[in-house]
């Protein structure tokens, strides 16, 4: 992927917490109108690099920058208004709220009219199968549930790129075959989207490219298949050495 | 907001402003306090039960009100209701100054209640210790009857002003609630993290809602001190107010429309019934507003408000 196209290019980013190094020095691009990935074991460092893209965290050094503009220091608010949408892994719903309420705060956005504002939300809820639940409190969501409110409060923004984390985490594999198409729908639409997944099955069917993060750094990127087969990637998941076993397994 | 919640209040509007009418100066006397108190506490509720910013200071702005007020007729002559304008807009400056102050800084929850306190606690003592503001022995308005000076022989005219004010509060709640500021302090109260990656400015969001949230108090003051003509320290900026203000939403039902004004009317009907069966006891509707508070924290978190609809809601569903 050549920097020509990139909607959004993160380089040299590197942040610690303390003595903990998170992200030391990465970088990643993301296409226009592409789904790229981000992977990695645990405790890599994607949500630390979610909230630098999104405005959550401020990075030590390195900068990001979207559509030509350098948005490294621009607060989070912002940045959602220049159409960068993100969810966030650990669901973080209104409970107060109802369904409607939560994803009209979303549409508010772009529509400073409540009606406008409302049949907005009421036809982000309908894309996403949440439209049944407009009158629920969000407190009374299932775990399904809330994480396609997390979407469809960040789709009711009408972004350009939208930044995924997780949302397939803790899902059944019904519950996740029934929303990649929702996915598929949203890129469809128009929109870009980057996202942190750990469940390889949809990450090989959706995404056009994927980077691979561990222990804060960048250790491989490329097409899905590619990077499937990239020996320090099957190391980062499965340990040292791994990869020479599967190897041997697979001479044997 | 439900129709029939709103065919409630118009009820309740229309049924305390016939009380005038019917009732001696002793009722209306307690019907006035009580609006003023309902005046500031939907005020605080805007702020503090819609937007979840706790505040325990807002006799900063009932007392700044109040004040600017007086000292403008006192002081330079000025027309009452010129004076009375001008004392809200001023409630709502310092209410803007210190937001941007204590919102700029980050302060929430417990952090934000104490240093709301903290502000108008310095104002009382320095209305205490200045000339300007008449010292310990406070200031009297001369009495003049008459529409023009804002007072008036006739309390229950008062009565019918604190009941046109506290309506129009409520009109404007209930079409903030609904409009795209409404829904960015829910949001605000609700998760600040969530509101700002959805493109809501948290510190914009504060800043008009302590600012609103401070007009309102003013006006109450602004409507004590015409209705009592006297002030002094401990009644603009003391803490009694900042306390009824917060007391009557919480019981009446934190972020509910009619909450702080049932609220109101409800504290101060029991603080008058227990002076009158205990009035030797100094400080016994203290006592009261203290057991009161338990009581709604323990049995009905959500108000008295709250605790109907539950009622109503299990009744329907039963």
């Amino acid at each position: 992927m050549s920097g020509g196209d990139a909607m959004l290019e993160v380089s040299n980013i590197s942040r610690s917490f303390g003595g903990v190094r998170a992200l030391g020095g990465l970088s990643l691009s993301v296409a226009q109108g592409s789904i790229t990935g981000l992977i990695g074991p645990n405790g890599a460092g994607k949500t630390t690099m979610f909230g630098v893209i999104s405005g959550f965290v401020a990075p030590d050094t390195g900068s990001v920058t979207y559509r030509g503009a350098d948005i490294t220091r621009e607060p989070a608010h912002l940045r959602a208004r220049r159409g960068i949408a993100r969810t966030f892994q650990i669901v973080q719903p209104f409970a107060g709220l109802s369904v409607g309420e939560n994803i009209a705060v979303g549409s508010y956005l772009r529509h400073a009219k409540p009606s406008e504002a409302r049949a907005r939300a009421e036809a982000v809820a309908r894309r996403v199968g949440l439209g049944a639940m407009l009158d629920q409190p969000a407190s009374a969501l299932t775990v399904s549930g809330r994480k396609r409110l997390e979407l469809a409060r960040a789709l009711a923004t009408e972004p350009d790129l939208l930044l995924l984390d997780e949302v397939l985490a803790g899902l059944n594999p019904s519950e996740i075959r029934d929303i990649l198409p929702v996915i598929h729908d949203i890129r469809a639409s128009g929109v870009t989207i980057l996202m942190i997944e750990h469940v390889m099955q949809a990450v090989m069917a959706l995404c056009d490219d994927i980077f691979v993060m561990a222990q804060g750094r960048m250790i491989a990127e490329g097409k899905p298949d590619a990077v499937c087969r990239d020996p320090q990637v099957i190391e980062a998941y499965l340990g040292h050495g791994a990869a020479a076993r599967m190897q041997e397994a697979g001479n044997a | 907001m439900k129709r029939s919640e709103w065919l409630f209040l118009v009820a309740l509007l229309a049924a305390l402003a016939l009380v005038p009418l019917l009732a001696s100066n002793l009722v209306i006397n307690f019907l006035v306090t009580a609006l003023i108190v309902a005046l500031a506490a939907l005020g605080w509720n805007i702020l503090g039960g819609l937007g979840g910013q706790i505040s325990f200071g807002h006799a900063a702005f009932f007392g700044t009100g109040a004040y600017v007020t007086e000292l403008l007729q006192l002081r330079l002559g000025a027309n009452a209701w010129a004076a009375a304008v001008a004392g809200i807009a001023a409630g709502a400056l310092v209410g803007l100054a210190i937001g941007a102050a204590v919102f700029r800084a980050r302060l929430r929850g417990s952090y934000f209640a104490l240093v709301t306190l903290a502000f108008a606690e310095v104002l009382r003592i320095l209305a205490n210790a200045l000339d300007v503001t008449g010292g310990a022995s406070g200031l009297l308005l001369p009495l003049q009857p008459g529409a023009a000076h804002f007072q008036f022989d006739q309390r229950s005219v008062f009565a019918w002003i604190g009941i046109a004010c506290v309506g129009a509060v409520l009109l404007l709640t209930r079409h903030m609630m609904n409009s795209r500021f409404g829904a960015h302090l829910a949001a605000v109260r609700e998760n600040e993290d969530a509101a700002r990656a959805l493109g809501v400015d948290i510190l914009a969001t504060k800043l008009r809602a302590i600012t609103l949230s401070a007009a309102i108090t003013a006006a109450a003051g602004v409507f004590y001190v015409q209705y009592f003509l006297y002030l002094d320290a401990n009644i603009g900026y003391g803490t009694w107010i900042s306390i009824e203000a917060l007391l009557a939403a919480i019981i009446g039902g934190v972020g509910t429309m009619a909450g702080p004004l049932i609220g109101a009317l409800a504290l101060h009907g029991l603080g008058e019934l227990t002076r009158g069966f205990a009035g030797s006891i100094t400080g016994i509707d203290l006592v009261i507003f203290g057991l009161l508070l338990v009581a709604a924290i323990a049995f009905a978190p959500a108000g008295i408000v709250g605790a109907w609809k539950r009622y109503v809601g299990g009744r329907r569903n039963a």
